[in-house]
């Protein structure tokens, strides 16, 4: 019931039908442009020494973009759904009823946490396996692990929705999206560090890029997406692939998401824990 | 045998916001039925005494209990209903399902007759199917009161409850809190309005800079300011006189050949109560 109060809300909120619509318009761009790719593929002409596989390239590239943009979309939704859930919701009226019964906060806002990302998962999933399906059904590509990459891009943003939703208890709404955005901003960044890293060969880059993955794990387990996608490309393609459209795949693993685990209870139980010590 | 602990019993309460002090040292009790009200000019502290005994704001230190938990526990939150001063419901929900989710929350097996009953109580059974966003204030406020009393409170504190309604909004909940009080229930109760609150508290507390400054029934606070006689040489005024002095002196006033029409004995209202109590302080 509370939970479905939290999903309610989620669902109710006028930014999730923007998203949707935005959706609906990335996805006719999307179609465009493997249309349009696939069909001028057999014109690309690889060098005759570079031993790149042009369909698995262009498919896992197109996809690496579409994760991304999954994954970007899918922090849209997580950020403005659980902005201002403590915050907001209190400098509005909206939460103290609901405070003052005996459920309890921290019940109250796992509640909320469940419902948003509730909606997030579901949103992610569906965008990501429709791009897979335009990418597969257009250019007759399928990346070597279709499940995977998209649960991690949708861990990924239920990270997001964690610390907006820790954000929301300890900022204005206003604040927090910017602080999220700008985290997000930071992971990113953390991403492409890593690839200027490898190619520079610079150990200290690499390893500042590493860390960053880690303190931002959404970075890490979008990494990881992007190399499970292509686990068995090798030689030129794989190396090209692996650079990503935005950042490489350097940071995967079992590590990274038994971190990401950790991360989003740690998170949760710090949220739970301000919440419960504030003062509405 | 076993004694029931007062709906809410405060003592040497105090609440800081940093160098701001908000309540010093208050003392507060609110007995099983009773209807006590809390006054005093904005800043005096009244919603933050209100808070802390919901649960939403923790005391720097002292002591507050609901039902003999302490306050901001889950057995303390179980045994009250809140309305706070400025508050909103989802405007998705109708009435009726917003008070079937607090029905869950607060864990009451009431059912659809619990929220008949309580949408009756504040003249909203036609607008059971009403969507919040669709009420107007008073009706969102009226609602207010009805998720309030969702599980039977012990104690019900309400904060300016009618502070959006009209004045026959304003009569229903005088009337809702007269039969309240007839059922048992305890409220504190923070409003503006002396009117309101001379016609129905029990007993009231004016605060002024965080710290009780009078308390008592409107009756005891109330001051002697002599008594009033009105005879065919017009209406003449004994400062000083009290209720026992009336007898005296109508029976001066007919020996002295006086015809005698009316005896009022005069006390100051509450307003002149809580003006003298505050200082003259307003907002």
């Amino acid at each position: 019931m509370i939970a479905g109060y939290g999903f309610r809300e989620a669902v109710r909120r006028k930014m999730f039908a923007v998203v949707l619509v935005l959706t609906v318009v990335f996805l006719v761009l999307f179609w465009l442009v493997n249309h349009f790719v696939f069909g001028q593929l057999s014109t690309i002409t690889p060098p005759a020494d570079a031993n790149v596989d042009t369909r698995t390239f262009a498919g896992a590239f197109l996809t690496g973009l579409a994760m991304f943009s999954t994954l970007f979309l899918g922090v849209v939704l997580a950020v403005f759904l659980t902005l201002g859930v403590v915050g907001g919701d209190a400098e509005r009226g909206l939460l103290q009823p609901l405070v003052v019964r005996p459920v309890g906060r921290t019940t109250l806002l796992l509640a909320r946490f469940v419902g948003a990302a509730a909606v997030v998962v579901g949103y992610v999933l569906v965008v990501y396996f429709t791009c897979l399906a335009i990418t597969g059904l257009t250019g007759h590509w399928w990346p070597d692990n279709v499940a995977w990459p998209g649960i991690e891009v949708a861990g990924g943003a239920v990270e997001v929705v964690a610390l907006s939703l820790l954000g929301s208890v300890v900022l204005s709404s206003t604040a927090n999206g910017i602080a999220v955005f700008m985290l997000f901003g930071a992971g990113l960044v953390a991403g492409l560090l890593g690839t200027i890293g490898h190619a520079l060969n610079s150990h200290s880059v690499k390893t500042a890029s590493t860390i960053a993955s880690y303190l931002l794990p959404f970075e890490g387990l979008y990494q990881d997406a992007l190399r499970m996608m292509t686990a068995t490309a090798s030689g030129l393609t794989g190396f090209l692939l692996q650079l990503g459209p935005f950042g490489g795949a350097y940071v995967h693993g079992w590590g990274i998401r038994a971190w990401g685990a950790g991360y989003l209870v740690v998170v949760l139980a710090l949220a739970a824990l301000a919440f419960n010590r504030k003062s509405l | 045998m076993r004694t029931v602990p007062d709906a809410l019993v405060v003592r040497n309460l105090q609440k800081r916001y940093g160098s701001v002090r908000a309540l010093h040292g208050v003392d507060l009790t609110v007995a099983e039925g009773e209807l006590v009200g809390l006054l005093g000019p904005n800043g005096a502290g009244k919603s933050t005494l209100v808070k802390i005994a919901a649960g939403l704001v923790r005391a720097t230190s002292g002591d507050a209990r609901v039902a003999g938990a302490r306050a901001g526990s889950r057995d303390a939150r179980a045994s009250l209903g809140y309305l706070a001063e400025l508050f909103r419901f989802p405007g998705w929900y109708t009435a009726d399902e917003l008070l079937e989710l607090h029905q869950r929350l607060a864990g009451s097996t009431g059912g659809a007759a619990e929220r008949a009953r309580l949408l009756d109580l504040v003249a909203l059974s036609e607008a059971r199917t009403r969507r919040v966003d669709a009420m107007s204030k008073g009706m969102a406020q009226r609602l207010g009161i009805a998720q309030a009393l969702v599980g039977e409170p012990r104690l019900l504190l309400l904060d300016e409850p009618t502070s959006a309604l009209d004045p026959v909004g304003r009569r229903t909940v005088r009337l809702l809190l007269e039969e309240l009080r007839g059922r048992g229930v305890s409220v504190l109760l923070n409003s503006h309005l002396l009117s309101e609150i001379e016609l129905v508290c029990d007993r009231v507390t004016i605060l002024l800079g965080g710290e009780v400054v009078a308390t008592g029934s409107p009756q005891e606070l109330a001051r002697p300011r002599g008594v009033e006689l009105e005879t065919d040489a017009g209406v003449q005024t004994i400062p000083g006189a009290t209720r026992e002095d009336a007898p005296r002196l109508v029976a001066g006033a007919v020996a002295a050949g006086r015809r005698v029409y009316g005896v009022r004995v005069l006390t100051s209202t509450l307003e002149e109560v809580y003006l003298e109590a505050v200082g003259g302080e307003t907002d």
